[in-house]
């Protein structure tokens, strides 16, 4: 068990590998309950996302969902975020664990709007169910049909006879769902949930194989690729960002910065030498310093050491030999497209 | 977990067998089980001196990496090569064919300082 800001989190159960595995070849269980959420509610639901949001949240129907972005006025991540729209006047925010309050206090600080801003984390359990099988596992205990949800989209209903939250989303790049229940509930439900899966070979996944997953698939780490002094261009996160919905946090100097160009950019690279780049190890290239490794490692699914790393706009380009400074040794590594990993659809 | 009785152990976690002059040198069942997958061995080269409680290689999980340190002096007179091809080894037999490195013992009276298997084992806790 490791502490994960504030959680007693375990890093793995039968192993990371298999762990990992499991979830591309058939289904993993997660129990993310750290992970916050805010509710906001009102007539004017809808405008405080927006003005919060880099993505645009007017375009979401009932029952979807949305990766967005929570930014400074200077453009930098306060945080990474997943907007559900349960209703017109009813936006339903997942945070990061550790950013839940600071999300909290962010939101409501800037809430002019007809609507009212709740730090829900307490109220909310979470369990993902990741991988090929899982809907094969949960469809047993819901009466909610779940093929009809589709990718991004949610419905309220029942897990195991208890009132859950059941959205078609993840952490892995596998299908899967992310369920959200009341807190007391959850460890039957995980029982459950392991018994059901049984079948299909479903094992409990650690935090270990949460972060080669989504770094397999190229899904950022807050506090690894994005974070204060990161923006969402500099993070390859343009798609998140839609500047002509009109004004929200940020939105100026995402303007400015795109005039002015990046200086530099997140980019993903194969080790090549003997040697694993990892989180904050330095990078060069042709010899001197030039950025970092947000997230590196080995990629259980590839078999290959990879990463994600920040460099100079000038040399962020597919094919170009980079040293990831291991040790004090510098090893080589290429930059490569990303992401790493991509299920077949 | 039984500790070999004829090893002798670190408080890192490794072991070193004694047989004459040369000490054979690993990490223990403990220090696998903790790391996890090992995916990467950095071993010292032969004829490099290895000097007690000082780095002297890496071992890598996925997760990780972990130093390794050297529990008693000498030069090197052998690697693992098993370890370059095969670093999942360590995690199959730490005891046995995935040790890590031999040395000449230039100083033999170090091994005394280290820990038999029965300390090991209360110390490492996995017993």
């Amino acid at each position: 068990m490791v502490d994960f800001g504030g959680w007693d989190m375990p890093v793995q159960y039968s192993g990371l590998i298999d762990e990992h595995r499991t979830v591309r070849t058939a289904v993993g269980l997660f129990d993310v309950s750290h992970m916050g959420e805010i509710e906001v509610r009102g007539p004017e639901a809808l405008n405080l996302v927006n003005y919060l949001a880099t993505n645009d949240a007017s375009k979401l129907v009932v029952g979807q969902a949305q990766y967005s972005g929570l930014l400074y006025e200077h453009g930098g991540f306060v945080d990474d975020i997943l907007v559900h729209k349960v209703a017109g006047d009813h936006y339903f925010l997942c945070v990061n664990a550790s950013n839940q309050d600071k999300d909290y206090e962010h939101i409501a600080a800037h809430n002019k709007f007809d609507c009212t801003v709740e730090n829900a984390g307490g109220r909310y359990a979470q369990i993902a169910v990741q991988g090929l099988r899982g809907l094969d596992t949960l469809q047993k205990l819901t009466e909610l049909e779940l093929p009809a949800i589709q990718y991004y989209h949610f419905q309220d209903g029942d897990v195991s006879g208890t009132a859950a939250r059941i959205a078609r989303t993840g952490y892995t790049g596998e299908d899967g769902f992310e369920i959200y229940i009341a807190p007391e509930q959850a460890p039957r439900i995980w029982d459950d949930l392991l018994v059901a899966g049984e079948e299909f070979g479903i094992k409990p996944a650690g935090l270990g194989a949460r972060n080669t997953l989504r770094l397999e698939s190229k899904m950022a780490l807050y506090g690894h690729e994005i974070g204060a002094s990161i923006t969402p261009w500099e993070a390859d996160l343009a798609w998140i960002v839609k500047l002509k919905k009109g004004d929200f946090i940020g939105r100026e100097a995402l303007v400015k910065q795109k005039e002015a160009g990046l200086t530099r950019k997140l980019i993903g690279f194969e080790m090549t030498g003997r040697g694993i780049g990892r989180d904050g190890y330095e990078v060069h290239v042709n010899g001197a310093p030039a950025g970092w490794v947000t997230s590196g490692g080995p990629a259980p699914t590839l078999n290959k050491n990879i990463g994600l790393c920040y460099l100079p706009s000038e040399h962020a380009e597919i094919g170009r030999t980079i040293q990831i400074i291991v040790r004090n040794q510098p090893v080589e590594a290429v930059t490569v497209p990303t992401p790493f990993y991509k299920r077949a659809k | 977990m039984t500790y070999p009785e004829n090893f002798r152990y670190t408080k890192e976690h490794e072991w070193v067998l004694v047989e004459g002059d040369t000490g054979t040198i690993g990490i223990s069942f403990h220090a696998q089980k903790e790391l996890g997958d090992i995916v990467y061995v950095d071993l010292p080269k032969v004829g490099a001196t290895a000097e007690k409680g000082k780095t002297i290689g890496s071992v890598e999980s996925v997760k990780a990496v972990s130093d390794i340190y050297a529990p008693v002096s000498g030069e090197v007179t052998a690697v693992n090569d098993l370890l370059t091809t095969s670093p999942e080894k360590l995690n199959e037999d730490p005891h046995g064919a995935a040790w890590l490195f031999k040395v000449k013992l230039s100083a033999p009276s170090e091994v005394g300082e280290l820990m038999s298997a029965a300390d090991y084992a209360a110390y490492a806790g996995d017993e």
